[in-house]
């Protein structure tokens, strides 16, 4: 009986590891990241995934060893100890300054990635001249870009819905609504998740390294059609995006619509 | 469990105590009571105990069965569940999305305030406080009745919201306006929102009036001799989480007022300015449509915050009582004192401590200032330090010990592995920009089944197994248990692991149909695996059902104390009887003196006077 307890024990820092070990071959890993901070982020993950699954495997390895050798079976009786003053202050200080090590060893993605003040400056896109606002709503997107006027707001907008598109390599800086609920904007390969809150203008900013068609995916439960909140991410070439705008802008305008109205 | 003694049942009463406070009086009441005043309107502490045990069980099946159709959905999308056609004949048996919101906003409402906290402080709670700190009932036992009967308005309520129009609450057991407020926002806002906040409040009402009792009743009605660092770690779990209670809940009272104020009277403390709900499509959407929402000026995240506010302190009232519970089973069922009892029990309030200044880390990414989320990171993230010590503490009680691999060690074990996954995948979500990316998705998931069903559920079982005979004065069937703990383990295990992967593979939590978008369609399979793996956990449960109530009637009786163990409770009749001892207590050490070299057998009681 001992045994096979102690094998169940055993199956779990063996078979936990394994699986995250297998886990990039059966696909069930990080989807590839085309995001200028997505890869730092991956590797955050990654330094915490080294230092808890070491701490996974020592914790869980001697659980199944006390179990299996400290058995009842065994003459004689239990050692009799109430404890170690020097083993707490051992893993009490190694916990705590690998702890602060990993909270500190955030804090500078983090900044980068969320802090107004990092935002980029001086490119083409900036917190107060946005590529766009997206707007979210009980179930969709929808994407108001600012027109020849460069601002949004005025009677040259454009509006799309569900797919946003945006230049490769380029800062984009957009700001992020809901018009009625909460909802999350998260694109899974730039890595990039915020929640828009009703009420709120949220500056969002990443930056796309890849051309390509991504999923724009709605992150907080918005209602019963939460699951179906799609919405696409076009990454394409500045000469494409020239190009898109100008259709984007013909269709709009072609649909009924007055400039100026 | 050879050497326990010899009485079976109640043992006849004995000459009544002396009567000092806080000592322990037997009682000389002996007319029998009617049904009535002995098993509903009770006030002995052990048959609350076992009302609230009960109940807690019966929503336990209830959650499970919503789990069960959650998983169903997500492994084969829309299709009708088999049977089940006569309950939704609008769709031949199929989950409709609308159903699905509510069901997983039901499952994780009902398993925390319906299944956990009953059962953890409520059932335990209410039968473990007074016998193990050698008392005679709880300090205030009407109060206690009416803590139980508080409970019941709120099945009401919660009962009642699936049959009213538009069906139970669907914004998720978080509740997060304007989704929650807005009646045209979802369905389950039309009404059984309410049905859900009134629910909450009444078990809010029991929930204080628990703690009030249970701080009072330890603090002031331990067993002459009884230090507050002689008590066993159950009680400290139990006392902190009462206080954690007594602190945090009337900040999730206040909040749901709010709430139900807003949907009831507009008052807008969480709408904001011009909302336009209910899939107005209009031409031009910045120019098109009007708002419909009143100038109500109100904030959203508000009630993140007041929620949380309480919520995650009560992610850690649903932990403490697990940890006090496999404490004092490691102890007892290795034969060894517990490795570093102090650490323990400062480690267990620094937990409470902190968990306090850490809420913010569920809103990372909701529009919170970002530099307020770094420091609920740096506070998150050390609030993992405690939960090492307790961790490294329960290691070193293993150490060195003679184990015997009873059920309800068993499952203790199983605690502290599943408990170590639960713990460090929290540190990833704590560590802010990874949360950027894992927040709301599938990780989250596995880590807080990790630590609350793996965790906190498992030591239930644990606690049920090993304090059955004081209950019911007989034994759970051995074979059983350990049948029933090794698929439970397994099963467990095969249903919640492979969510980590899933969540860094990125997947969203609470979406009905993931395979709508491109991202997630390769991940029908394994969701599948995972589903059938749950089902089998699920069916696995007979085998605990089917030895509690057959041991309950049937089972072996046993004396005072079959496991041999060294605090208080043991020393009362199993059953014990109304006014728990039947001799005066006097307490000599602490409840963890095993294998001492002093004395002849493996264990010291507390009362032992050497
Ligand atoms: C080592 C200590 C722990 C740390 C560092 C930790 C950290 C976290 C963090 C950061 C989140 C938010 C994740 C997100 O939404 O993105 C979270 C969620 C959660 N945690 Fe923990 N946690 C710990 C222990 C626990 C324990 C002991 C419990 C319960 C017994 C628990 C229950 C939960 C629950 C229920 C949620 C999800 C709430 C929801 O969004 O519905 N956690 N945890
Ligand atoms: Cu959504
Ligand atoms: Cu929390």
């Amino acid at each position: 009986m001992r045994y096979f307890f102690t094998l169940m024990l055993l199956l779990v820092p063996i078979l936990g590891v394994w699986t995250f070990v297998e886990a990039d071959r059966w696909q069930l890993w990080f989807p590839q990241n085309v995001s200028s901070f997505g890869g730092e982020i991956d590797g955050l993950f990654n330094l915490i995934l080294y230092m808890v699954g070491f701490t996974f495997i020592v914790t869980e390895l001697a659980l199944a060893w006390f179990v299996f050798k400290f058995s009842a079976n065994r003459p004689g009786k239990a050692v009799f100890t109430h404890g170690s003053h020097k083993l707490e202050m051992i893993w009490t200080a190694i916990p705590a300054v690998a702890l602060l090590f990993i909270a500190f060893s955030q804090m500078e993605t983090w900044a980068k990635v969320k802090f107004e003040s990092n935002f980029p400056k001086g490119g083409k896109y900036t917190k107060e001249r946005p590529i766009a606002e997206l707007w979210a709503s009980q179930f969709d997107w929808r994407v108001c870009y600012p027109g020849d006027d460069g601002a949004i707001g005025t009677a040259d907008d454009l509006e799309r819905s569900y797919e946003f598109v945006v230049p490769v390599n380029t800062d984009i800086v957009f700001h992020l609504r809901s018009r009625d609920v909460i909802h999350s904007f998260f694109v899974p390969e730039f890595r990039l998740k915020q929640d828009a809150l009703p009420g709120h203008t949220i500056p969002v900013w990443f930056r796309a390294e890849k051309e390509g068609i991504y999923d724009l995916v709605c992150a907080e439960l918005c209602g019963w059609g939460h699951y179906k909140m799609s919405g696409r991410m076009t990454v394409v070439s500045q000469a494409e995006f020239d190009k898109r705008m100008a259709d984007i802008k013909a269709e709009w305008f072609s649909n009924g619509k007055e400039q100026g109205q | 469990m050879s050497q326990a003694t010899t009485h079976a049942a109640n043992s006849p009463h004995l000459e009544p105590g002396e009567g000092e406070a806080g000592t322990v009086r037997a009682h000389h009441d002996h007319h029998e009571l009617g049904f009535l005043r002995k098993w509903i309107f009770s006030v002995d502490h052990k048959v609350i105990g076992m009302q609230f045990l009960f109940s807690g069980l019966v929503f336990l099946a209830l959650g499970g069965l919503m789990a069960m159709a959650i998983r169903y959905q997500l492994a084969w999308p829309w299709r009708p569940m088999p049977g089940l056609a006569w309950m939704f004949p609008a769709t031949g048996g199929a989950i409709s999305p609308e159903f699905y919101t509510m069901l997983f906003t039901m499952h994780g409402t009902i398993m925390i305030f319906f299944v956990m906290i009953p059962l953890l402080t409520g059932a335990f709670g209410n039968f473990l406080i007074p016998l193990m700190i050698g008392a005679p009932d709880m300090a205030f036992p009407k109060l206690n009745m009416f803590g139980y009967w508080a409970m019941v308005p709120a099945f009401f309520f919660i009962l009642l919201g699936f049959f009213v129009e538009g069906g139970h609450a669907a914004g998720g057991w978080t509740s997060y306006p304007p989704l929650s407020t807005i009646e045209s926002a979802a369905p389950g806002s039309l009404t059984g929102q309410t049905c859900w906040l009134l629910g909450l409040t009444w078990v809010g009402v029991s929930s204080m009036m628990g703690a009030v009792n249970y701080v009072t009743t330890i603090v002031k009605m331990r067993a002459p001799g009884l230090t507050m660092m002689r008590l066993p770690l159950t009680i400290w779990g139990l006392l902190i989480t009462s206080l954690l209670q007594l602190f945090a809940l009337p900040v999730l009272t206040a909040a749901g007022i709010l709430q139900l104020l807003d949907r009831t009277l507009n008052t807008g403390f969480f709408t904001p300015t011009n909302l336009q709900v209910n899939n107005i499509t209009p031409d031009s959407f910045l120019y098109g449509a009007d708002a419909v929402g009143a100038a109500a000026g109100g904030q959203p995240l508000l009630w993140q915050h007041l929620f949380w506010f309480y919520s995650h302190p009560a992610v850690y009232i649903l932990v403490l009582p697990a940890m006090g519970f496999t404490s004092d089973i490691l102890a007892v069922h290795a034969r060894k004192p517990i490795f570093g009892y102090k650490p323990m029990v400062y480690s267990m309030s620094a937990i409470a401590g902190l968990g306090f200044i850490v809420w913010g880390h569920h809103m990372f990414t909701s529009g919170m200032n970002p530099a307020l989320g770094m420091t609920f990171m740096v506070s998150t993230v050390m609030i993992a330090l405690p939960s090492a010590i307790k961790v490294f503490n329960w290691l070193g009680t293993l150490w060195g010990g003679r184990i015997h691999l009873r059920t309800p060690m068993l499952f203790a074990c199983a605690f502290v592995s599943m408990f170590i996954i639960g713990g460090l995948s929290g540190i990833w979500m704590a560590a802010t920009p990874v949360d950027i990316y894992i927040h709301d998705t599938y990780i989250v998931v596995a880590h807080f089944h990790y630590v609350v069903f793996a965790g906190s559920l498992f030591a239930i079982f644990a606690a049920a197994y090993h304090w059955f005979p004081k209950m019911f004065g007989r034994v759970m069937n051995e074979t059983v248990g350990k049948v029933h703990f090794v698929g439970s383990f397994i099963f467990t295990n095969m249903t919640f692991y492979m969510m980590h992967q899933v969540g860094v593979a990125g997947l969203m939590r609470r979406t009905a149909d993931p395979y709508a978008y491109d991202v997630y369609q390769h991940l029908q399979p394994i969701n599948e695996f995972i589903t059938i793996s749950a089902f089998c956990m699920f069916a696995w449960q007979i085998f605990f059902v089917v030895n509690f109530f057959h041991s309950m009637f049937w089972g072996k009786r046993v004396g005072r104390n079959p496991w041999n163990a060294a605090s208080l409770e043991w020393d009362a009749p199993s059953p014990p009887g109304h006014g728990n001892f039947d001799r005066q207590l006097e307490v000599y050490r602490g409840a963890y003196e095993f294998s001492s070299p002093d004395v002849a057998e493996d264990f010291i009681p507390q009362t032992r006077k050497l």
